[in-house]
């Protein structure tokens, strides 16, 4: 049986992207699962009584070291603040390529602390700062030193001790570019390092927590129970700044939908579904209904769209148990039909990521194929024709060209670059000043504008003579060779209209690295939790690998 | 040290400021980003073009021909580039062609390169009597390194090298005959049976 791959025009829609869930594909578990086998070491942790100070761990194989380098600080209550705006954090992070030397550290103390301002060389990977959750990590400390664990039920509220507040790579502020790393085999998958990072970051919580437990009473703290470790992640705190880069990285963008649509399309054609598979597939099914019911947020929007993702797993759950026999062909097709009939885009998504569970065979090539060689498709094409690309635009965007950018409501917002901290940016362009320098991030009204063009020009002209009148459109023109090659490429929605979402951008994304319960705090930010439930760095060896689905937070 | 991913991205975002679309911004962006890869002051000309861009009226060119004048005033190094991009694939057929009066000719280089890729061709670029080769967009090879790059070239030449080898045929066979040693003299069992494919391929 042949089954096509999903039709992008329903796929990348914003509604269907926002209700994207974590999978085998995503980052944070491909990343485990490549350094599974890495020596993990703590090289360093000279942190003082009150836990301010400086801590290096790393990742070994062969002669090969990652090390992550953190700065704990002491910031007053009033200076906390998970904008972007603020200039002071409880810890900063930066992963370093090699073992560190003295000067290396002392160079750093000095600059990864000031983030943005700070400069960084080529020596560094990524870069990281990250807030105490004030409460956990009180609570913790308090409890710890006088002998005794944490309240699990004030645990389960947050899920972290540290949140972090951004997480920077590819070459920003001095980093190491891409391509001096790019062609290391442990890090052929999308944000690899990222994921370190933030991995590690994690067990720097931990040691923290206990260190600071253990100088505010010697004879009588305990150590955080590794089980309780094991169910704190940490936490996210993400702003309109991701929002972009999925529009600015499309054959990227590509490769992340597209694995994850090859995936579906390969589990549907298995004829033959075996016992074990089934048995894994619905256990973790079963199991992941914790992971809905803990899923803590005071958005109207998402505790809607939870209710309905609860309501429909369980319907689905009573389906295979009433009506439903894995004995059946093709099974997993069958469910797939089944969800698209009768539950929401929020459950589809969470059952397609599920039925990843028991394909290591199928998952594991893909990951590989997540990365792209984005300068390849830079290049326009510009010896093709008027005709051609009207083709293109027709066939590749037919539902964004039936939208109407004379209403206002279908232009209302315009994407900027704040000049205070060079983050992007949204705003109603009737009612605030900035919109002449508005970002080429409005892809369906230029797209539609570019349409609207090449409908006056004589078909067989060429597009290097179209361009030199219609420079405005070049970076539209590139994109649509690049939908050409990439079908999941572009975001099939309005991106300026009145009712756009913007979390639905990030949502995607962060599902892509791996992170749960997403927690929306206005339509422009969210926090989410990551690493919950995931193996502690000792205990890497031999993990469960569906250990998202057994988190008892 | 600045990352090429901060070069590029500087890079585009001052050349919309300076006037360019967003498409060309990303074609300046690209471009700087190479010229420092590869060794050359891309920056600092971008800076030095973008300072003298008000005050001084570069000509724009539409029309790529084999023989380009400027009239009053120095061509524009970006516009030139991204038209000669576009309309490789008739330039190509010019076999060369020229450009009198040039602004920043540095600017113009990454282009050229890229266009050489495209086309799978190397090109041997003249400006002022200096001689760049640029092979495939995956090197520049130059009398220019340690000289500086002139702010305005009177003369810029670009020929289209035919793809040919750089040595002779004598140098190739040595070379192969000593290549031969690798391979295995088959007597009559190994062409019998050591091939894949099947004794009669009428079957």
């Amino acid at each position: 049986m042949n089954i096509d791959l999903r039709n992008p025009n329903i796929i990348m829609k914003l509604s269907r992207l926002g209700s994207f869930h974590q999978s085998r594909l995503s980052f944070l578990r491909s990343f485990l699962s490549e350094f599974k086998d890495w020596k993990f070491k703590r090289d360093l942790f000279d942190l003082d009584k009150k836990g301010f100070g400086t801590a290096v761990y790393s990742l070994k194989k062969k002669d090969r070291i990652y090390s992550l380098i953190c700065f704990a600080n002491k910031i007053n209550d009033q200076e906390r603040s998970d904008r972007v705006i603020a200039t002071k954090w409880d810890a900063a992070f930066t992963l370093h390529d090699g073992l560190p030397s003295k000067q290396d550290i002392k160079r750093l103390k000095k600059e990864v602390p000031r983030q943005e301002i700070g400069r960084l060389s080529y020596k560094e990977l990524t870069l990281s700062r990250a807030n105490k959750s004030i409460r956990i990590f009180k609570h913790v400390v308090e409890n710890l030193s006088n002998g005794t664990q944490p309240n699990l039920d004030l645990l389960k509220k947050v899920g972290y001790l540290y949140r972090t507040t951004a997480v920077y790579g590819s070459g920003k502020f001095g980093l190491a570019d891409r391509f001096r790393i790019k062609n290391r085999e442990e890090i052929n998958g999308p944000f690899r390092l990222e994921m370190m990072l933030v991995y590690l970051v994690r067990q720097f919580t931990f040691d923290q927590v206990n260190h600071v437990a253990k100088n505010k009473n010697p004879k009588k703290a305990v150590k955080l129970d590794p089980q309780i470790c094991k169910n704190l992640g940490i936490g996210n705190s993400t702003g309109l700044g991701m929002a972009p880069f999925i529009v600015n990285h499309p054959t990227l963008l590509n490769n992340w939908i597209l694995c994850r649509e090859k995936a579906l399309k390969k589990i549907r054609e298995i004829k033959k579904i075996e016992t074990k598979d089934s048995d894994l597939f619905l256990n973790c099914v079963k199991d992941s209904i914790k992971n809905i019911t803990t899923w803590n947020t005071e958005s109207d929007y998402q505790l809607n769209k939870i209710k309905l993702l609860l309501k429909d797993v369980k319907k689905f759950l009573n389906f295979i148990k009433t009506e439903f026999s894995f004995k059946e062909d093709y099974a997993f097709n069958r469910i797939y039909f089944w969800l698209e009939k009768e539950t929401c885009a929020e459950c589809i998504e969470y059952i397609v990521s599920i039925m990843m569970e028991p394909y290591s065979e199928i998952i594991n090539p893909l990951i590989k194929e997540m990365s792209s060689d984005e300068d390849r498709y830079f290049n326009i094409p510009a010896d093709r024709t008027v005709k051609e690309l009207i083709a293109i635009l027709e066939n590749k965007y037919s539902s964004i060209l039936s939208i109407n950018f004379k209403k206002r409501e279908n232009y209302k917002k315009f994407w900027f670059i704040s000049k205070n901290k060079e983050e992007p940016r949204l705003a109603n362009r009737f009612e605030e000043y900035g919109s002449e320098l508005e970002q080429p991030l409005a892809i369906a009204r230029d797209i539609k504008r570019l349409y609207e063009k090449l409908l006056l020009y004589e078909k067989s002209l060429t597009l290097d003579q179209f361009l030199i009148d219609n420079s405005n459109l070049r970076h539209v023109v590139r994109r649509a060779f690049i939908i050409e090659k990439f079908p999941y490429s572009e975001i099939q929605d309005n991106t300026i209209g009145e009712n756009t979402i913007p979390i639905d951008m990030l949502r995607l994304k962060l599902s892509f690295f791996g992170a749960l319960k997403f927690d929306p705090r206005s339509d422009k930010w969210l926090r989410i939790c990551m690493f919950q439930g995931a193996p502690l760095p000792n205990d890497l060896k031999n993990y469960d690998e569906q250990w998202v689905y057994k988190s008892h937070h | 040290m600045k990352s090429l991913s901060e070069i590029e991205t500087t890079s585009k975002r001052a050349s919309r400021a300076a006037g360019f679309s967003w498409g060309m911004a990303e074609e300046v962006g690209k471009s700087v980003r190479l010229l420092e890869l590869f060794g050359f002051p891309g920056i600092k000309n971008l800076n030095q073009y973008y300072k003298k861009k008000d005050k001084n009226n570069f000509e724009t060119i539409k029309f790529i021909k084999k023989k380009n004048v400027s009239t009053k005033f120095s061509f524009c190094p970006i516009n030139l580039g991204v038209n000669f991009l576009d309309q490789i694939r008739i330039i190509e057929k010019y076999k060369k062609c020229s450009f009198k009066g040039t602004a920043y000719p540095l600017l113009l280089l990454p282009f050229l390169c890229r266009a050489s890729e495209i086309i799978g061709k190397k090109l041997l670029v003249k400006v002022d009597g200096n001689k760049l080769l640029l092979n495939f967009n995956l090197n520049i090879f130059s009398n220019f390194f340690e000289k500086k790059f002139p702010l305005k070239a009177k003369h810029i030449e670009v020929i289209f090298l035919d793809n040919k080898d750089n040595f002779n045929d004598l140098d190739w066979k040595n070379l192969y005959n000593l290549s031969e040693d690798t391979f295995v003299e088959e007597r009559d069992s190994l062409k019998q049976g050591a091939a894949g494919a099947g004794l009669t391929d009428n079957d």
